[in-house]
């Protein structure tokens, strides 16, 4: 069974009565358990709206996306948040972590709407930290962090519900060489694990570490 | 999360801004403490001046001159005709079941030695006066009923009149002045406070016939009338109307009980309570106005967070909840704050005149910045729970 499946997906931005845009045509996509994806496109080629409907932060105009074989199109706002929570963990390129807050409590965030008390909450959190290598930052706020260990508490938080996918949208794209391939390095172990990964890049040097690449070029999969 | 959590991450979010959240939750704080305060002052004013009239006496009868409570001609005032004689008719048609003393007042200078003491009340009285009115004597006696009829210049004075013309000392052989005749002073009077910021210790009882003299009047200002049964008096106060009816007309008198004299008390303190606590409501709703701004500020600079809390799989209902307690923990903040602050000053403001924090002003202050909070909370909390995630989690 897929794990993702898109059929027919569209999505058009309707902008005025008369001026709209069709970001996505005709998507056909189907992802399998375990698979490491890359999606490689130009700004503007309609990665970012594919990856925010994998993510089920949007929703097709037409079309319909299977998760797990479960229909989500007519879910309602409720359901999409649970599995949000549930079944995907975001990475970000700009990070997005709780300023002010520690990692402890940023990687414990997504634990709060999955109803697991305090206790539970920092357990888990506290092991996920250790995986990505991070214990000794426990307590630390993230403009005491460096953009790469931003980026591993970011992933610890992606994990911390133990989602079956991982998304991760540009997340090298604020980081230098170094630590960017530290972090493709990562999501390579976390996909060795048995980790669905779906990564979205401009990086052909970046790509290359996933297991399959996908080409996306004004709103259709080239190849 | 839990109700508990959630009011732990407010507070985490209100100490990170904590100059805003201090001048946010102002207005509420002097909302509050001005509604704890007016009221307080109001309702000790109130329990003072019950206190005052309860201790005057028991089961007393007042008659005064004109209408109160009823509708009043154009034109305004009557003449007084409440005289001596009416007095005297009562005593004789309501003896054996009431105790009757008139009264005079007037204001005047008191002199002794080089002190003077201006404003002083001086009471014309019957020589039964002690009688009616509950107050003891501190030295000497009350004047009787026979130096009362031959009009003796002598004098009973109170405590404050001692304090400003002869201090420390002794009335024996002391002489005062009013209104420039010569009085012996033969006893002193016990404290008996202020009522509406009036010292009625600063007062000197003279006999009824020697006040009329001095001043040249023959008009009352007061009859006290004490029944010897308190059950008595709704029957004597009708039978003291119907006496008087037969000379006087009946919007010339007014005849009160201690009973309507106290309602009428505190229907004046209750418009005072509501006139006063309503002004003082106002501020507590520019109070919620101020926290509205701020938390649609909040929501503003926020935006990133609800979006990312959304991804993480946050539904609108806890980003709504959040918002909300957030405002909810402001005004309440403002609530527990101003409550303590209207406590404190009405406690300073209890050293120089009664003042009562009654519990329903408490719980009515604290019930309506709750109210203030979420009334206010609810909007900035609405817009952030239908926040878009994409467009929030793209905000700069």
């Amino acid at each position: 069974m897929n794990l993702i499946h898109f059929i027919n997906v569209n999505k058009i931005y309707q902008a005025a009565e008369t001026v709209s845009f069709q970001a996505l045509k005709n998507i056909n996509l189907s992802v399998q358990k375990g698979e490491f994806l890359a999606i490689i496109g130009a700004s503007g080629s309609g990665k970012s709206t594919l990856i925010n409907i994998i993510g089920l932060l949007d929703r097709p105009t037409s079309g319909s996306y299977n998760l797990e074989g479960q229909d989500t199109t007519n879910s309602n706002q409720d359901t999409l948040a649970k599995l949000r929570n549930q079944k995907i963990g975001f990475v970000f390129q700009n990070f997005n972590l709780l300023p002010r807050t520690s990692t402890l409590q940023n990687v414990a965030l997504p634990l709060i709407y999955s109803g697991f008390s305090k206790k539970e909450r920092e357990q888990k959190a506290q092991q996920m930290i250790a995986e990505v290598g991070l214990s000794e930052k426990l307590n630390s706020h993230p403009n005491q962090l460096s953009g790469g260990q931003q980026q591993r508490v970011a992933i610890a938080r992606a994990l911390v519900t133990n989602p079956e996918i991982i998304l991760a949208d540009e997340p090298t794209g604020n980081l230098d060489s170094k630590s960017g391939g530290e972090i493709v390095e990562l999501f390579q172990k976390l996909n060795k694990t048995g980790k669905t990964i779906i990564m979205i890049t401009h990086e052909d040097n970046i790509a290359k570490h996933a297991k399959k690449i996908i080409h996306i070029k004004d709103g259709e999969i080239v190849r | 999360m839990n109700f508990f959590e959630t009011i732990k991450l407010s507070f985490t979010t209100i100490l990170a801004n904590r100059l805003r959240s201090f001048l946010t939750i102002l207005g509420i704080v002097i909302g509050v403490t001005s509604v704890i305060l007016l009221i307080s002052l109001v309702s000790g004013l109130k329990s003072y001046i019950t206190s005052q009239i309860q201790g005057l006496g028991s089961n007393l009868i007042f008659v005064i001159p004109g209408r109160i409570g009823g509708a009043r001609s154009p034109g305004g005032v009557q003449a007084n005709r409440l005289t001596l004689q009416d007095a005297t008719n009562l005593k004789n048609k309501l003896s054996g079941e009431a105790e009757v003393s008139a009264v005079v007042q007037r204001n005047s200078t008191l002199k002794y030695a080089n002190k003077t003491d201006k404003g002083a009340s001086v009471f014309g009285v019957q020589a039964n006066y002690p009688k009616l009115i509950s107050i003891k004597m501190l030295e000497g006696r009350f004047f009787s009923i026979s130096e009362d009829s031959a009009g003796r210049k002598i004098a009973v004075i109170g405590i404050s009149v001692q304090n400003t013309l002869f201090p420390g000392q002794s009335i024996k052989g002391k002489k005062i002045d009013i209104a420039g005749s010569k009085y012996e002073v033969i006893g002193l009077f016990d404290k008996r406070g202020s009522i509406f910021g009036i010292d009625q210790d600063n007062s000197v009882f003279i006999p009824l016939s020697s006040a009329q003299r001095q001043f040249g009047i023959d008009k009352l200002n007061t009859i006290y009338i004490s029944t010897m049964k308190s059950e008595d008096v709704k029957t004597i106060q009708s039978k003291t109307e119907n006496i008087l009816k037969k000379k006087l007309s009946e919007d010339e008198f007014t005849v009160q009980t201690q009973e309507q004299t106290l309602s009428t008390i505190s229907q004046i303190t209750g418009v005072l309570t509501i006139a006063l606590g309503g002004i003082a409501a106002i501020s507590l709703i520019v109070g919620g106005i101020g926290i509205m701004n701020i938390m649609l500020v909040s929501v503003t600079e926020r935006t990133r967070e609800i979006g990312l809390r959304k991804a993480l799989g946050a539904r609108n209902i806890d980003i709504r909840n959040q918002f909300l307690i957030e405002a909810l923990t402001l005004s309440c903040l403002g609530g527990v704050i101003g409550i303590i602050l209207g406590f404190l000053l009405s406690i300073i403001a209890g050293n120089f005149i009664t003042t009562t924090v009654p519990f329903w002003s408490v719980a009515l202050s604290f019930g309506f910045s709750m109210i203030v909070g979420v009334i206010f909370g609810v909007a900035p909390a609405i817009r952030a729970a239908r926040l878009d995630p994409i467009q929030a989690l793209r905000y700069e």
